[in-house]
C-alpha cells in the first residue's frame, strides 16, 4: 500500500488535533464534573401529583438542612411549573425536571442550564448563574402546537439579597 | 452497453428525489416567512408545523434516499460495466418507497402526522404515517441487497482485482443505511407501530429515543457519502487532474461508515435516561469521525491544486485562480468545501460535551445542518445531476452558464440564511417555534436575523427553481444535437496494484461494525429491560 510522505503527514496532524479535543473535553467531563443530566433516575410521570417529591407544595426553590438549594420544576404542555422563581446568583443550584406529559426540553439562554424532561425520567442538572437578571426558561423540544407558549420565568438575584422561601422538611433527593 | 434501464432507474430515482426537493423548498420559504411575524394573516402554528413535518420528512427522507439510489444503481452498472442484476427487483424497491412516501404525505399535509420528521413519542401521528415511512425504508433496503450482490457477484467474476472505488463505496454506503435504518426499524416495528395500531397502550420514551439516536447520526453520513463519491471518483477528470491515492480514499470511506455508526448518544447529550459514560464513549467516537473528513478534505485540495498546476497556475495560491471555475463539477466543489469548513467548526461546537449545552436544541442546530446538509451534501447532488443528465438523456446540458449561476446562488443564499440562523441560537432562540410570543426583551434582539433568513430563504427558493429549470430544460427541449458521453471515473496518481484484502471487503468490516455496535449500544438498549420504567401513553399534539 502506498501513502504519500506528505499526506502521512497531514494524518498525523489531524489525529494530534483529533486527541487534543478528546483530552480536553474528557478532563472538562472528568475533573470539572460538566452537568450534562445523566442519572438514569425513573419516575412514572402519570402520577407525578401523588409522588412526594413533585408534589405540588414541594415544587421551586428548596434549601435543605446543609443549605444546599435544589429546585424541583414540572414541565407539562404548555408551561414551566411554578411559573416563576427566584434563585441566588453565584451559588450552587441543583435542578430537579420532570414531565407531566410529552417530551420536552428546557434551556435558560445564555446560560448552561439545558436539559431534555423526557416522561418516565428525572433530569437532574448542577449550575450555578454568574450574572444576576430576569431570564426567561424556554421550551426547545416541540411537544405540540403550542410550543411556542411554553415558557416561564426564573429571577437570579444578588447572592446576599436573595431570601429563601419558607423553610420546608424536605431535604436531599429523597423520593 | 445497452443501458436503457438503466438509464431510466437512474433518472426515475433522482425525479422522485428532485420533485420531493422542489415542494419542500417553498415550504421551507413559508416556513421562515411565518415565523418572522410579518404577514399577520400566515400566522398559525397548525399549518406551520404540518409545513415543518413535511419540509423535513421531503428533505431528509425523499430527496436523500431516492438520489442516493438512483445515484447508485448508476455508479454500479457504469463502475462495474455490468447491467443492474435484477431489474425487476430494483423496480419493485423503487414502487414500494414510492408507496411509502404517498402514505405519509397523506396525513402529513392533512396536518394529521404534525410530529416532526424525528415523530418522538409519545406524541403521536396517524398509523398511516408510520406505516407510509416503515414502507420507504424496505422499499431502500431493496437498493442495499441488490448492491451488496453486484459487489459480491463482481469480486467472484474478477477474483484478486481491486473494486472500483466508486463502486466500492457505494457497497459500503448500502452496509451503511442497513446498519443505520436497523434502529428506526427497530423502534417502528417493537414499539411504535404496535402502539399507533393500538395493539399496545403505552411506549418506552427512553428506548424510542435511544434507537432513534442509534439511527440519527449515521444517517447524514449516508446523505454525505455521494457528495464524497463525487469527490474522489468524478471530480478529478472533471478538473482535469488525478485521484491522489485510490487506498486512502477506500480507507476514508471504511473509518466513515464504520465510525459513524457507534456513536449516535452526541443527540442523547442533554437526555436523562443514558448515563455519563455512554455519552463520553460516544463523543470520542465522535471525534474519531471527523479524521476521514479532514483526509478527504486534503485529497480534494490535492486533486485540485494538481489540476491548477497542470493548467499553469503557479505559486502559492496561484492555482487556485487558473482552476476551471466554469465546470460545475469544479465549482461545486469548491463550493462545497467551504461550506465545509464553515459547516465542521460548528461540529466540532455541537460534538464537545460542554459546549453543546449552550446550544442544544437552538436555531444554531437547524442553522448547523442547512449549511452542511442542504449547502455542502445537496450541492454537490446538484452537480453530480448537471453530470449525469446528459449522459442519461443522450442531450447536451441546456445551459452550462444558468447552471454556474445557480450553483453561486446556492451558495450565496445558503450564507445569508444560515448566519443569522446560527448567531441567533448563540442569542437563545429555541428551534422548531413557529412565533416568537415569550414576552421578554430578549427577543428584540431576533429581529433583524429573522428578516435576514427571508432574503437568504428566498435567494434559495430562486436557486431550487432554477435548478428543476436546467435539468427539465436539458430532459425535455426538443435537440438535434446528440451527447454521446459516458461517466468518467478518475484516473489515480499511483496506480493500485496490490490492495490488501481488508481494503476490498465488506466482510470483515461488517463484523468489526457489529462488535462495536454491541459495545456502545448493548447495555444502554438492554438497560431498559432491567430499569423499573415507566411507559407513557399517547398524546396528541
Ligand atoms: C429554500 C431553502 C430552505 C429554507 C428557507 C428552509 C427553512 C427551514 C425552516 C425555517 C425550518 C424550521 C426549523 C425550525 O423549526 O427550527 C426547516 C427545517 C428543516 N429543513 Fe429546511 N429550509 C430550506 C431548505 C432545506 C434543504 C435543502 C434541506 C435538506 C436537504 C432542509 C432540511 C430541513 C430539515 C431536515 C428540517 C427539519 C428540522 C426539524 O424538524 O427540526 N431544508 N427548514
Ligand atoms: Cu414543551
Amino acid at each position: 500500500m502506498h501513502i504519500d510522505p506528505l499526506e502521512k503527514k497531514w494524518a498525523q496532524i489531524v489525529l494530534a488535533i483529533c486527541a487534543f479535543f478528546v483530552v480536553v473535553i474528557m478532563s472538562d467531563a472528568l475533573f470539572h464534573s460538566v452537568n450534562a443530566p445523566s442519572n438514569v433516575e425513573t419516575i412514572n410521570s402519570a402520577t407525578l401529583h401523588l409522588s412526594k417529591e413533585f408534589a405540588e407544595d414541594n415544587l421551586g426553590v428548596q434549601v435543605d438542612e446543609n443549605g444546599d438549594i435544589t429546585v424541583r420544576m414540572v414541565a407539562g404542555r404548555y408551561s414551566f411549573f411554578p411559573k416563576r422563581i427566584s434563585v441566588p446568583a453565584e451559588t450552587k443550584l441543583t435542578f430537579r425536571w420532570v414531565s407531566i406529559d410529552v417530551l420536552h426540553g428546557v434551556h435558560i439562554p445564555m446560560t448552561n442550564m439545558s436539559t431534555m424532561i423526557v416522561p418516565g425520567f428525572v433530569a437532574e442538572i448542577e449550575t450555578s448563574f454568574p450574572k444576576p437578571g430576569d431570564y426567561p426558561v424556554l421550551c426547545n423540544e416541540y411537544c405540540g402546537l403550542g410550543h411556542d407558549h411554553m415558557w416561564s420565568k426564573i429571577d437570579v438575584v444578588e447572592k446576599d439579597q436573595w431570601k429563601a422561601p419558607q423553610a420546608t422538611s424536605m431535604g436531599g433527593d429523597e423520593k | 452497453m445497452n443501458d436503457i434501464t438503466e438509464r431510466r432507474l437512474a433518472l426515475s430515482h433522482m425525479w422522485v428525489a428532485f420533485i420531493a426537493f422542489i415542494l419542500a423548498c417553498f415550504m421551507g420559504e413559508y416556513q421562515v416567512l411565518e415565523r418572522s411575524g410579518l404577514f399577520e394573516a400566515l400566522d398559525s402554528s397548525t399549518v406551520y408545523f404540518a409545513s415543518v413535518s413535511t419540509h423535513g420528512v421531503l428533505m431528509a427522507y425523499v430527496l436523500t434516499t431516492f438520489f442516493i439510489m438512483g445515484f447508485g444503481y448508476y455508479t454500479a452498472s457504469t463502475s462495474l460495466n455490468v447491467p443492474i442484476w435484477n431489474k425487476q427487483l430494483a423496480w419493485g424497491g423503487f414502487w414500494l418507497a414510492l408507496l411509502g412516501v404517498v402514505l405519509a404525505a397523506v396525513p402529513l399535509l392533512m396536518g394529521l402526522a404534525s410530529v416532526l420528521y424525528t415523530f418522538y413519542p409519545p406524541i403521536q401521528a396517524h398509523y398511516i404515517f408510520y406505516v407510509g415511512a416503515t414502507l420507504l425504508i424496505v422499499g431502500s433496503w431493496v437498493w442495499c441487497g441488490i448492491m451488496i450482490v453486484m459487489f459480491l457477484q463482481w469480486k467472484q467474476a474478477n477474483p484478486g482485482k481491486p473494486v472500483p472505488l466508486a463502486m466500492f463505496a457505494t457497497t459500503m454506503n448500502a452496509l451503511l443505511w442497513l446498519w443505520t435504518s436497523a434502529g428506526v426499524a427497530l423502534e417502528s416495528l417493537f414499539l411504535i407501530l404496535p402502539w399507533a395500531f393500538g395493539w399496545t397502550d403505552t411506549i418506552d420514551v427512553g428506548m424510542a429515543r435511544t434507537l432513534f439516536a442509534w439511527t440519527l447520526h449515521p444517517i447524514v453520513y449516508f446523505w454525505l457519502i455521494p457528495a464524497y463519491i463525487a469527490f474522489y471518483t468524478l471530480l478529478p477528470k472533471q478538473a482535469g487532474s488525478y485521484l491522489f491515492s485510490d487506498e486512502l480514499a477506500r480507507a476514508a470511506f471504511i473509518v466513515l461508515v464504520v465510525f459513524s455508526l457507534p456513536i449516535g448518544f452526541h443527540h442523547l447529550y442533554m437526555d436523562p435516561e443514558q448515563a455519563k459514560g455512554w455519552k463520553l464513549l460516544h463523543s470520542v467516537g465522535t471525534f474519531i469521525v471527523s479524521v476521514p473528513t479532514f483526509m478527504t478534505g486534503f485529497t480534494v485540495i490535492a486533486s485540485l491544486e494538481v489540476a491548477g498546476r497542470l493548467r499553469g497556475g503557479k505559486g502559492l495560491f496561484g492555482w487556485i485562480g487558473s482552476l476551471q471555475w466554469t465546470n460545475t463539477m469544479v465549482l461545486s466543489v469548491i463550493l462545497s468545501l467551504l461550506m465545509l469548513i464553515f459547516g465542521g467548526f460548528g461540529g466540532i461546537v455541537n460534538a464537545s460535551y460542554a459546549m453543546n449545552a449552550m446550544i442544544h436544541n437552538t436555531a444554531w442546530v437547524p442553522g448547523h445542518f442547512h449549511l452542511i446538509f442542504a449547502g455542502t451534501t445537496v450541492i454537490m447532488y446538484f452537480s453530480v445531476a448537471y453530470y449525469l443528465w446528459p449522459i442519461l438523456t443522450n442531450k447536451p446540458i441546456f445551459s452550462n452558464n444558468l447552471a454556474l449561476v445557480q450553483l453561486w446562488t446556492w451558495f450565496i443564499g445558503m450564507s445569508i440564511l444560515s448566519t443569522p440562523w446560527h448567531v441567533l441560537g448563540l442569542l437563545g432562540q429555541p428551534r422548531r417555534i413557529s412565533s416568537v410570543v415569550y414576552n421578554n426583551l430578549m427577543t428584540l434582539s431576533w429581529k433583524p436575523y429573522e428578516l435576514m433568513m427571508i432574503l437568504g430563504g428566498l435567494v434559495m427558493l430562486g436557486s431550487a427553481c432554477l435548478f428543476i429549470y436546467v435539468i427539465f430544460k436539458t430532459q425535455f427541449s426538443a435537440t438535434e444535437e446528440v451527447f454521446e458521453g459516458e461517466v468518467e471515473y478518475a484516473e489515480t496518481y499511483h496506480p493500485v496494484t496490490d490492495l490488501p484484502e481488508y481494503l476490498n471487503d465488506i466482510k470483515i468490516w461488517n463484523k468489526v461494525i457489529a462488535v462495536l455496535m454491541f459495545i456502545s449500544f448493548g447495555i444502554p438498549i438492554l438497560q431498559f429491560f432491567f430499569l423499573d420504567t415507566y411507559d407513557s401513553s399517547a398524546w396528541g399534539y
